[in-house]
């Protein structure tokens, strides 16, 4: 017997293929996927630790500073990366990237019409501590237009990746904001099942909320686990 | 016990480079990448080659917004993780990401040293994740070398695979030490992709 990484929750996961958010019909794989036994390959996976954040990587109002504050409403976004069984995942890198405060990113390929911030440029990372916490400080994304359909707008959101133990653990998602009247409206949140998707919303906290400062909005992560089952030999 | 819930996926979207690769893609400011297509960079031991390619959709045109990212062992088919206890040689990280976004023909590339095989029954081969805008879930697969004709018969991975799918999983080696290794996300010549 040997500990291995729990399957997909594939219920919970949005398919390949949703006609809705239109990139994907052509993009998304078709035919069934092959199981994969969980060997040496599958149960390492990068490993990337405190030594991959220095200075003000964690804190997104400052990194990108030219010559001033950046413009919008201050936010610290915060949180936990957990497996299944609510067990805290220590030294795990999340990566972040957003629009800035009007919906813009820094990007060849971004022409939406909106200002660009010189002193906010959107890209962070930080690791979580001990027991799994996590803490960034940014910038309230702006909803910006994307050319899916007629006057569709995305909602506010931030980008996230992570690694987790293995490879098998690697996750790239989106945080939303709660109250927020796009979702009901975005094929990308909207793919996910009903059951799963309260998820990827972050929840405001007064306790995360800095006085006189900034907002908290608290933004929990849970990973694939691992359960002990007979490893493939 | 109840368990909690996975976070869903949601796709990288069309400005990952921003967060993922800001150096490939030239952002100039603060954040540094934490990996590249650059791998063997620094003393590491090992053949140097180049694996390289392209990601075509259903309709097959080439994919300008895909993420590649790729994960080996070193030439001694040692992985830098705890969960392997041989250790690796200490200058060979083992993962790099390449944006397809850069290059004039879009092209992914990665400068690596080619691995060793880990264990027995698994030939050398790199593990992949495909992601892209228009993804809401990464793919996994795997890269296998057209020079390892042996070594990927006895591969437990590869001969779980169809033997008329297998091609789509092995890079096919080009002049010098370059290997071409292209993804096609669907088509009669769909790469295999992996529920790991
Ligand atoms: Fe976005």
């Amino acid at each position: 017997m040997n500990d291995t990484v729990n399957p997909r929750d594939w219920a919970g996961q949005p398919a390949y293929i949703v006609p809705e958010y239109k990139s994907t019909p052509l993009r998304g794989p078709t035919k069934p996927l092959i199981p994969l036994p969980q060997t040496l390959s599958e149960v390492t996976g990068p490993v990337y630790g405190h030594e991959a954040v220095t200075g003000n990587d964690a804190d997104l109002t400052r990194n990108g500073r030219r010559n001033g504050e950046p413009l919008g409403e201050r936010i610290i976004v915060a949180g936990r990366v957990l497996d299944e069984d609510g067990r805290p995942l220590p030294n795990t890198l999340l990566e972040i990237w957003q629009a800035n405060a009007g919906g813009r990113y820094i990007h060849a390929t971004d022409q939406h019409d909106a200002p660009i911030d010189p002193n906010f440029f959107g890209g962070g990372r930080c690791v979580t501590d001990a027991e799994g916490r996590y803490q960034f400080m940014t910038i309230k994304p702006g909803a910006y237009p994307w050319p899916n359909h007629h006057n569709a707008w995305r909602p506010n959101h931030i980008h996230f990746s992570l690694f987790g133990p293995s490879f098998l653990t690697r996750l790239v998602t989106q945080m939303y904001f709660p109250g927020d009247p796009l979702l009901d409206l975005d094929p990308i949140f909207l793919a996910t099942p009903a059951e799963t998707r309260d998820l990827l919303v972050s929840k405001f906290s007064l306790d995360l909320t800095q006085p006189n400062y900034a907002l908290g909005y608290r933004f929990d992560i849970v990973l694939r686990g691992r359960s002990a089952t007979p490893m493939e030999a | 016990m109840t368990k909690l819930r996975q976070t869903p996926s949601q796709t990288v979207g069309p400005y990952f480079a921003y967060g993922l690769s800001p150096e490939q893609y030239g952002y100039q400011h603060g954040l540094t990448s934490i990996a590249g297509h650059d791998m063997a960079a620094g003393d590491v031991e090992g053949q140097q080659i180049r694996i390289e390619g392209r990601v075509f959709d259903g309709a097959g045109n080439v994919i300008s917004d895909a993420l590649i990212e790729v994960w080996q062992a070193d030439a001694l088919g040692r992985y830098a993780h705890p969960a392997d206890p041989r250790g690796s040689n200490s200058n060979f990280k083992g993962f790099g990401r390449c944006g397809t976004g850069t290059d004039p023909q879009n092209r992914f590339w990665f400068d690596t040293i080619k691995p060793g095989a880990p264990e027995a029954g698994q030939a050398p081969h790199l593990s992949v994740i495909v992601t892209m805008r228009g993804m809401l879930l990464h793919a996994f697969t795997r890269i296998y070398f057209s020079d390892e004709a042996s070594a990927n018969a006895a591969d437990k991975v590869l001969n779980a695979v169809p033997a008329e799918r297998r091609n789509t999983l092995i890079a096919t080696k080009r002049d010098g030490n370059v290997y071409r290794f292209d993804i096609h996300m669907q088509g009669d010549n769909e790469t295999v992709f992996f529920d790991a």
